[in-house]
């Protein structure tokens, strides 16, 4: 990867997050440590020095539910916290400490890895979300990372329909030096994508990434549309899509759950990213989309960079939501 | 997906009917209730506390209402302190200065939609106050954020500041104040680049660029689909900005939107429009009674109300209610409501606007029962002589054979009819004479008819009753035609109506 954006005629100012790379759990680490210093302090103010009795507990419950987690999954989380440490005192850390491993334990059956490169050929992604959530931007940030590991990427433009959206993802093909197959603006998203798996398997490419149109879920139009380009990847290969990434927006409330039902049914999903973590947005409302979920939790934004994305952890997410290092 | 909340209490006062006042405790459990259901609407806890603090005060002590069931009367209470809290009635569209330019800043984080809003805004005002309209993108961060803007200023026609490149949003801000007062231009409308608020240099490029072009407006556009941040968002970008008003994006999604509540309770910021839609022309005025009855699934109650006062002819009402109530229901009547159903927008209609029927949408998919159901069954009815209708009885097999021909169905189909005609005519007559509780006995039993698909359909729509009526016309402001003796001058609906839905046919 290189380090300065490449000349590619279109407006861009210095792109943040390029530069020296940091390990993945610095990252994550710095990212989410400004999301969760005021939840932090919050919890430590409700619980330090104190006897863990109901009123805590309803206190701690209440901040789950601020960081999103619903009201469901926070009960629980609280009741799950409770049990370990009721009635006892607790100092400031042992509460972060039994607070994250509730968390996490909600959350480590649905963590798994994003690993294209070891599928079969050429491994073809679809990334799918509503409107604005990172799509292109997680896709660009993937491609960069692949190009990075000497793989062989082709990007496929398959948002045909928002404004600019093709000069968006090509900005970010030239970012990291990656072949992109585009078609003017109101063509039909599934031929174009027909043809780029067609041409990633004539001339050996590795893996395709398939950009998409955001969409509501509740549209049925727009979701047969989606269907359509399922439907019609699987012509040029039985097995494609590889990978169906749904892409989440941090500060997306309980609407996730029925993002993550809608588009499952649609595109089988295989793999959820959440974006923007690194905003107020706490992301705690990844505990019940991963329960609600078939597919696991792949990777995390945090931030507008080409490297910031991250593998999800579930015990670095839960430790660093509470405010502690990883371990 | 959720609960709506006049379904979550109705179990909750189920036990309860017939008391005189609603006692601490009976408000207590509903309150938990009325506090869940905020919170799956997405409502920041915060203002859910706060909000149902106010309920508790104004709850208690509050005499029960014979004709109407506990649950309707808090979900009312509730609905007239989400409206009231919204805003009410009182719409605010934008300040236009009178020395132009009129300059307008878009805020918000990434991806609320603040480009696509933009053009709206653009597209709104050039067009409904036919004033000259400049865009400008500040966005120097998205890749082709620009381009954007300028593809959708060509698409509603209005002008777009130049691109140039290597600008910093500060300048880019001084560069379109100048070429609107230059160029003549009424407003101008500055598209910011999204930014999380935790983002302190992009926090004070913002403060900078609203220090140089002194907005009249700044408008934070946020997403409807916005959780519990939605407090804290509002909340940063109110400090740092002096917001003047918000707009919330993708409204046309599924979710109840809380989010409309939240920054409105925390920075006292009038909603001033609604996104609905991705075409340049789906900019809606905010309306605190649409949003209040999405947040608490209570459907488009205001909606349906309006529709049905609209729809519903007052002389045939009365006329089959006087027919009603001697006991009679022949095929005429049949015709007549079904007729009544399609006006109303048939099934789909009827079901987006009533209450907790996201459930029951998905069940009568499955059952396949769509309007042509209703089509088929007029057709029938129409292919009767004058002495079938009146008289079902007469119709022997050829004269079976007959109709079926004529209407190009099967005689089964007919059979079928026949027979729900029968058990709605029986129903007719038991409950003429026993008065207001023979309808909801009515319309008891059609839920077990219209429970043809699977699960059956839950209580909030299978039974239709007096309560509901006068749920809606509670919630409708008085609009509702008073009833009398439990028959509601309505054909197409309540008491007298969804019972009269004929013709659920079995899953195949
Ligand atoms: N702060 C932050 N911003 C992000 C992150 N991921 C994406 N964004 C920003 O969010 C905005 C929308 O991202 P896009 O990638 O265009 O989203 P999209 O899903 O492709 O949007 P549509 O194609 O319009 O539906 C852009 O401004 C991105 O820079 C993230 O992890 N953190
Ligand atoms: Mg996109």
């Amino acid at each position: 990867m290189s380090d300065a954006p490449p000349d590619n005629g279109f407006i861009i100012a210095p792109i943040p997050g390029f530069g020296p790379k940091k390990s993945w759990t610095e990252r994550l680490t710095k990212g989410l440590a400004k999301t969760s210093k005021e939840f932090t302090e919050q919890v430590t103010a409700v619980l330090t020095k104190r006897r863990l009795d109901q009123d805590a507990l309803d206190e701690l419950e209440e901040m789950l539910i601020e960081a999103d987690l619903g009201p469901a999954a926070a009960a629980r989380v609280a009741a799950a916290f409770g049990k370990a440490r009721f009635g006892r005192e607790a100092d400031e850390n042992e509460i972060k400490e039994s607070l994250a491993e509730a968390i996490a334990a909600e959350l480590r059956p649905h963590e798994a890895r994003f690993d294209p490169l070891r599928g079969p050929k050429p491994y073809i992604v679809l990334f799918v979300g509503v409107n604005g959530s990172g799509k292109t931007t997680t896709l660009g940030k993937i491609a960069a990372d692949l190009k990075g590991r000497g793989a062989k990427v082709l990007i496929a433009a398959g948002d045909t329909f928002r404004a600019a959206a093709v000069e968006q993802l090509s900005v970010w093909a030239a970012r990291s030096d990656t072949p992109i197959i585009t078609r003017p603006a109101g063509a039909d998203a599934a031929g174009l994508v027909f043809d780029a798996a067609a041409r990633a398997r004539a001339e050996g490419f590795d893996v395709v990434l398939v950009d998409t149109a955001g969409r509501l879920q509740n549209k049925s139009a727009l979701m047969d549309e989606l269907a359509k380009i399922v439907r019609v990847l699987k012509k040029a290969d039985p097995s494609a899509p590889h990978e169906t990434l749904l892409v989440l927006d941090a500060t997306v409330g309980r609407n996730a759950l029925s993002q993550v039902e809608a588009f499952d049914r649609i595109a089988g999903v295989t793999g959820v990213v959440m974006t923007k973590l690194d905003g107020t947005a706490r992301g705690g409302v990844l505990v019940p989309v991963a329960e609600a979920s078939r597919a696991p939790i792949k990777l995390i934004g945090v931030g507008e960079g080409i490297d910031d994305l991250q593998p999800f952890d579930a015990t670095a997410f839960a430790r660093s939501l509470v405010g502690l290092p990883a371990r | 997906m959720f609960e709506s909340l006049g379904e979550r209490l109705t179990g909750v006062f189920d036990r309860l009917t017939g008391r005189g006042v609603l006692s601490e405790k009976d408000v207590d459990e509903a309150l938990r209730e009325v506090r869940l259901a905020l919170l799956e609407a997405d409502v920041a806890l915060p203002v859910v506390r706060d909000f149902i603090a106010k309920a508790r005060e104004r709850a208690t002590g509050e005499a029960v209402v014979r004709s109407v069931r506990p649950a309707d009367q808090v979900v009312k209470l509730v609905h007239d302190g989400l409206v009231e809290m919204l805003g009410g009635d009182d719409v605010q569209g934008l300040n236009l200065s009178t020395t132009p330019p009129t300059v307008i800043l878009m805020a918000g984080l990434q991806g609320s939609g603040k480009t696509t809003t933009s053009a709206k805004l653009a597209l709104r005002i050039q067009k409904m106050e036919r004033r000259k309209v400049l865009m400008a993108s500040l966005d120097t961060r998205r890749p082709a954020a620009m381009e954007q803007l300028a593809t959708l200023g060509k698409q509603a026609e209005v002008e777009t500041l130049p691109i140039v490149a290597g600008q910093s949003a500060p300048d880019i801000a001084r560069r379109a104040l100048q070429a609107a007062r230059l160029g003549g231009f009424d407003v101008l409308i500055l598209d910011t680049a999204g930014r999380t608020t935790l983002d302190e240099q992009m926090m004070g490029e913002a403060a900078e660029i609203a220090r140089i072009a002194s907005p009249h407006e700044s408008l934070l556009v946020a997403d409807a689909l916005t959780g519990q941040d939605a407090v804290r968002t509002a909340k940063a970008f109110h400090e740092r900005l002096a917001l003047t008003g918000l707009i919330l994006t993708r409204t046309d999604g599924d979710a109840r939107g809380g989010a409309a509540l939240s920054m409105r309770a925390v920075t006292g910021l009038p909603i001033k429009f609604l996104g609905a839609g991705e075409k340049i022309d789906a900019l809606e005025v905010f309306d605190a009674r649409r949003v209040a009855g999405r947040i608490l699934g209570a459907g488009d109650v205001v909606a349906l109300v309006e529709k049905a006062v609209a729809e519903v002819d007052h002389a045939q009402a009365e006329k089959m209610a006087a027919k009603l109530q001697k006991g009679q229901f022949d095929l005429d009547d049949l015709a007549a409501q079904l007729r009544q159903m399609q006006k109303m927008g048939g099934m789909q209609g009827l079901m987006g606007m009533l209450p907790g029927v996201q459930k029951v949408k998905k069940q009568i998919a499955e059952s396949g029962m769509d309007d042509r159901v209703f089509r088929r069954q007029e057709a029938i009815i129409g292919s009767m002589t004058k002495l079938e209708r009146r008289k079902p009885d007469v119709l022997n097999a050829s004269r079976k054979r007959r109709v079926a021909i004529g209407a190009g169905v099967d005689v089964a189909e007919i059979n079928r009819l026949l027979k729900q005609h029968r058990q709605m005519a029986d129903m007719v007559k038991s409950m003429s004479k026993g008065g207001g509780k023979g309808f909801a006995r009515m319309a008891q039993a059609m839920g077990g008819m219209m429970g043809g698909g699977p699960g059956g359909l839950p209580p909030g729509l299978t039974a239709p009753s007096n309560a509901d009526l006068e749920r809606l016309r509670a919630l409708g402001g008085g609009q509702l035609p008073p009833g009398g003796g439990g028959l509601p001058g309505l054909p197409g609906m309540g008491g007298g109506g969804m019972p009269g839905l004929p013709g659920f046919p079995k899953k195949k």
